[in-house]
């Protein structure tokens, strides 16, 4: 597999301090933690889906061109998050700027998709206090959306720091890092897809 | 050095994530399958997306930690399946006459 | 925007009035609040305190720390114990009213389980567990320092709603609808919310940390199957820790969401299921009972091992049994509500995976029995506190079984008998392994040891208090007295076994002041552990001097089989020369001042959301993830070297050959 670097001698600078590996590790872990928070919210949301009170069911209200749209936002600036990382171990700085910055963009993008949704909803009196199904989807749409918010701060942020300090085993940890979580999101986002949307209209 | 530092896993990767979103909206929207059939073709889908997002762009194969970061998040999804049946079956299936 | 930054809804009653006890605990805040600023500022101790304590990442000083602050909740809760006890003295007792009692009994159960007795265990654990696999410190100490003081905002918010705004009222449990804001308004209730919440992200920090420390940091040559088995019933707890925290966090949003923001997840009104809170509270509780009792039998497998002077009996058959239960853990949860109307098969279901639990305990309990069997067994204060618990958790473990089987539990659903029960489990293995570990490793934390005259004193009242104040539970229990009652009538057989109860909790308060006062009196005539070994102990944390020095060992040991400090000694008793250790510069984190500040915003965050004050909430909410952020510019250089001049000093002065 194209991907075993680490066992053919080589290391990535991320992985080269031991504090380095120890904090890939606990990510790791973080994320595991992670899956069974959003299960949560998915196990819940599967209990109410049927519970609309008499109001709209995720039939009236999701559209397929928006959802679809926004997966694909959001599964591009995975495949770009994973491009600056690679531009990260050429040691290209550009390559590196480039392509977080569209990672940034699409992720930007998918957020407003997002906002404008959740404010269409909100205006068709579609809230999420309005039913136990909307304010399950709300909460389990929301959290990933937060996610998201947070991750394009800490991304940010990052960048920031690798601009003013270069490649360093510890800004590359830091990179990495928030790759993975960027990643994760996009498998929430899968899910999310999967099962909210695409079984929601079907 | 070089073959470190191929595009070519993201692009294959990247490749195979549209594909299969693809097949999920078809499966979904376009197709005649009875429901059962179109939600394990979904399920499967999605848990094939989730393994190509962990090996070509999340890399869990490649730390000296990769099987302690396998355990983890396969026992985060052994928690997670637990969660997700168990609830739908207590809440929802409960009442049902046995 | 205007309406919304100077919109403060007060609640009915902002400050509590009218109850003595309420005065009371005013007078003593102010009181005690004004005595520490008072002795801080007299000794110039402001300075000291900062450096030392509040920006620590040492795992030795967080530990004492939690300790502290577990001793004081054992406090609280146990006032909260006897205030019950007291008003179920006889019938028709007017010493509290319903309200108040509710109030009490909440506090006390969230109390006993979250702030007490998980900081006891974190404690002993961040106390014991680098030095017991050879680390220098856990993996991520600042981390370590964001859990301890995530846990005392969450603390401390949880017990100011003593005074302001009034206590939550709805159970331990918090179910739903009761604790919907139809049925409780006003921030009691928001105070459990808020305060598990912020005290339970410390938790999970807590599990990550442990996990990869142990599984990453332990000294060379200490194979996991050569791990002693607190590291291990750790290592298996932070697991359950991990995997069990999310949904807590979760289950506490969603009703928080549901109380302040008119969210419909567990109220009828709109559709929702108020069993739901059931279903995701126990997803979560189950394996916490589990995460508080881990713990505690690791604790035991090492006083049974050292205070019986031989090796631990069926030590695989030990950590699988915990493997097993740590899996199962997961798979149990609706025991808890068999009587909500599941149908037959999930409570069959359930039902037998609850039983299979008992088999991996049992082999547990038989493990440690065949641990004493030809040992040279010492009872030393540590060993009766173990030797207490096997009878008691026997007792509490079979009446467990009984409430297992699904029909039966119909019977003894909410009475006493469950009360008796977990009260069995959780005091005789969580309370008494803590107390036994305390003891166990006072002198390591401190550097002299505890009064064994004393400490027996305490056991005896504490021991024969338990059984006076919880057999006659299990007795009321099956004569129908149900949970949660404030006030009973005459007549119906109670009276006798509730007055015992009353005097043997009692009994049990004198024993912890016993405990408490041993602690004042072994300082006063205090006997110095100087060898860093006063039981003979067998791992490795008895290898450091008492209390270690800030870089735990000067030179990292090798370990080479289980009970490796053992194995050092009889080489050394064997005349077997070690090679002169060469000493390095170690290697150290330094201190860091984001984790108190980073907690004190989330206070304020979560009292800003308790009284639904929102912009306050999210001010505070703003400011911790602003101090995350500046954390992440400056987490450059936080590190240092102590150089091998002062290691070597440091030695010396610890009488240790360098």
């Amino acid at each position: 597999m194209e991907t075993t670097t680490a066992t053919k001698g080589y290391q990535p600078m991320e992985y080269k301090s031991e504090e380095g590996r120890l904090k890939i590790f606990g990510f790791w872990v973080f994320l595991s933690a992670e899956i069974v928070l959003f299960s949560t919210l998915f196990a819940t949301y599967f209990v109410l889906v049927h519970q609309t009170a008499g109001g709209p069911a995720g039939k009236d209200l999701f559209e397929v061109n928006i959802f679809a749209m926004e997966t694909f936002f959001l599964l591009t600036s995975s495949f770009t998050c994973g491009l600056a990382i690679l531009y990260m171990r050429k040691n290209s700085m550009k390559g590196y700027l480039i392509w977080t910055i569209i990672t940034l963009l699409l992720g930007l993008g998918f957020l407003i998709l997002e906002i404008k949704e959740f404010s269409t909803l909100v205006e068709m009196g579609a809230g999420p206090t309005h039913s136990a199904f909307l304010s399950a989807f709300f909460t389990l749409v929301g959290t990933h959306g937060l996610h998201v918010s947070l991750g394009i701060v800490w991304v940010t942020s990052v960048m920031i720091q690798v601009i003013k300090r270069g490649f360093t085993p510890v800004t590359a940890r830091k990179i990495f890092m928030t790759g993975l979580y960027w990643h994760f999101l996009d498998v929430v986002w899968i899910f999310l897809f999967s099962t909210i949307y695409l079984l929601g209209v079907a | 050095m070089e073959q470190h530092h191929s595009a070519k896993p993201h692009i294959v990767g990247y490749i195979f994530s549209l594909i299969l979103t693809v097949l999920a909206f078809v499966d979904m929207l376009y197709t005649r399958l009875p429901m059962s059939m179109k939600i394990t073709v979904l399920l499967i889908l999605a848990v094939l997306q989730f393994l190509v997002q962990l090996i070509y762009f999340m890399h869990i194969w490649e730390s000296k930690e990769r099987a302690y970061q396998v355990i983890s998040i396969a026992y985060g999804i052994f928690v997670a399946i637990s969660i997700v049946a168990g609830s739908i079956w207590i809440m929802i299936y409960n009442t049902m006459p046995m | 925007m205007k309406d919304f930054l100077f919109n403060f809804k007060m609640p009915e009653h902002f400050f509590i009035t009218g109850d003595p006890l309420i005065y009371g605990a005013y007078v003593s805040i102010i009181l005690v609040s004004l005595a520490i600023l008072f002795v801080l500022t007299y000794y110039k101790k402001w300075v000291w305190l900062w450096r030392e304590w509040l920006t620590t990442v040492d795992h030795k000083k967080i530990g004492i720390m939690y300790l502290v602050a577990a001793l004081l909740m054992l406090f609280r809760g146990g006032v909260d114990a006897l205030l019950m006890r007291i008003q179920l003295t006889a019938p028709n007792m007017h010493f509290l009213d319903a309200e108040h009692y509710n109030q009490i009994f909440t506090t006390h159960g969230t109390i006993m389980i979250l702030f007490m007795a998980m900081p006891f265990l974190i404690g002993l654990m961040n106390v014991a567990i680098p030095l017991q696999i050879g680390a220098r410190d856990v993996a991520f100490p600042a981390l370590n320092a964001v859990s301890f003081w995530m846990f005392a905002a969450g603390a401390m918010l949880f017990n100011i709603s003593f005074v302001l705004g009034g206590s939550p009222d709805a159970g331990w449990t918090s179910y739903t609808p009761l604790a919907g804001s139809a049925l409780d308004p006003g921030p009691g209730q928001n105070y459990y919310l808020l305060g598990l919440q912020i005290a339970g992200i410390g938790t999970l920090v807590t599990g990550i940390n442990f996990l990869v420390t142990i599984l990453k940091m332990r000294a060379p040559g200490m194979t996991l199957w050569r791990m002693p088995l607190f590291s291990w019933s750790t290592l298996i707890t932070s697991v359950i820790i991990i995997f069990a925290f999310p949904v807590l966090t979760i289950a506490l949003a969603l009703l928080t969401l549901d109380r302040v923001f008119g969210f419909h997840f567990f109220t009828l009104a709109g559709g929702g299921s108020p069993m739901m809170w059931a279903n995701l509270f126990w997803i979560w509780g189950h394996p916490e009972v589990y995460i508080v009792i881990l713990p505690a039998f690791g604790l035991f497998s090492e006083i049974f091992s050292t205070f019986a002077r031989k090796k631990l009996f069926g030590y695989n058959a030990m950590v699988y049994s915990m493997l097993a239960i740590s899996a199962l853990s997961f798979l149990v949860w609706v025991h808890h509500f068999f009587t909500m109307g599941s149908g037959p098969w999930i409570n069959s279901i359930l039902s037998i995976s609850t039983m299979l639990i008992a088999i991996p305990t049992g082999v547990k309990v038989f493990n440690w029995l065949f641990t004493l069997y030809k040992g040279r067994v010492e009872f030393k204060t540590p060993m009766l506190w173990a030797l207490g618990f096997i009878p008691i958790f026997l007792v509490g473990g079979i009446t467990g079984v009984m409430l297992a089987v699904a029909p039966a539990d119909y019977q003894y659903h909410n009475s006493y008998f469950l009360i008796a029960h977990f009260h069995y489990v959780l005091i005789g293995g969580t309370v008494y392994g803590c107390i036994a570990g305390l003891i166990y490793y006072w002198p390591k934390i401190v550097g002299w040891l505890l009064n064994e005259h004393l400490g027996k004193w305490a056991f005896w009242w504490f021991t024969i208090g338990f059984n006076l104040c919880f057999i006659p539970m299990y007795i009321v229990g099956l004569k129908g007295m149900t949970r949660r009652m404030y006030t009973y009538p005459a007549g119906l057989g109670w009276e006798t076994w509730n007055l015992i109860a009353t005097i043997g909790a009692f009994a049990m308060g004198i024993g912890f002041i016993i405990l408490v006062w041993n602690m004042y009196y072994s300082f006063k005539h205090r006997q110095n552990d100087t060898t860093g070994d006063p039981w003979n102990g067998r791992t490795l944390e008895w290898m450091t001097s008492s209390p270690a020095a800030e870089y735990n060992f000067a030179v990292i040991p090798q370990v080479k089989g289980l009970d490796a400090f053992y194995l050092i000694k009889k080489e050394r008793a064997a005349g077997v020369k070690e090679e002169a250790p060469e000493i390095k510069p170690i290697h150290m984190p330094k201190r860091e001042a984001f984790p108190v500040i980073m907690s004190a915003f989330m206070f304020v965050a979560g009292f800003g959301f308790v009284f639904e004050w929102l912009q306050i909430g999210f001010l505070g909410l703003l400011g911790s993830v602003i101090t995350m952020i500046w954390r992440s510019f400056n987490d450059y250089d936080r590190d240092y070297y102590i150089p091998v001049e002062e290691v070597k000093k440091t030695e010396l002065a610890a009488g240790r050959r360098v």
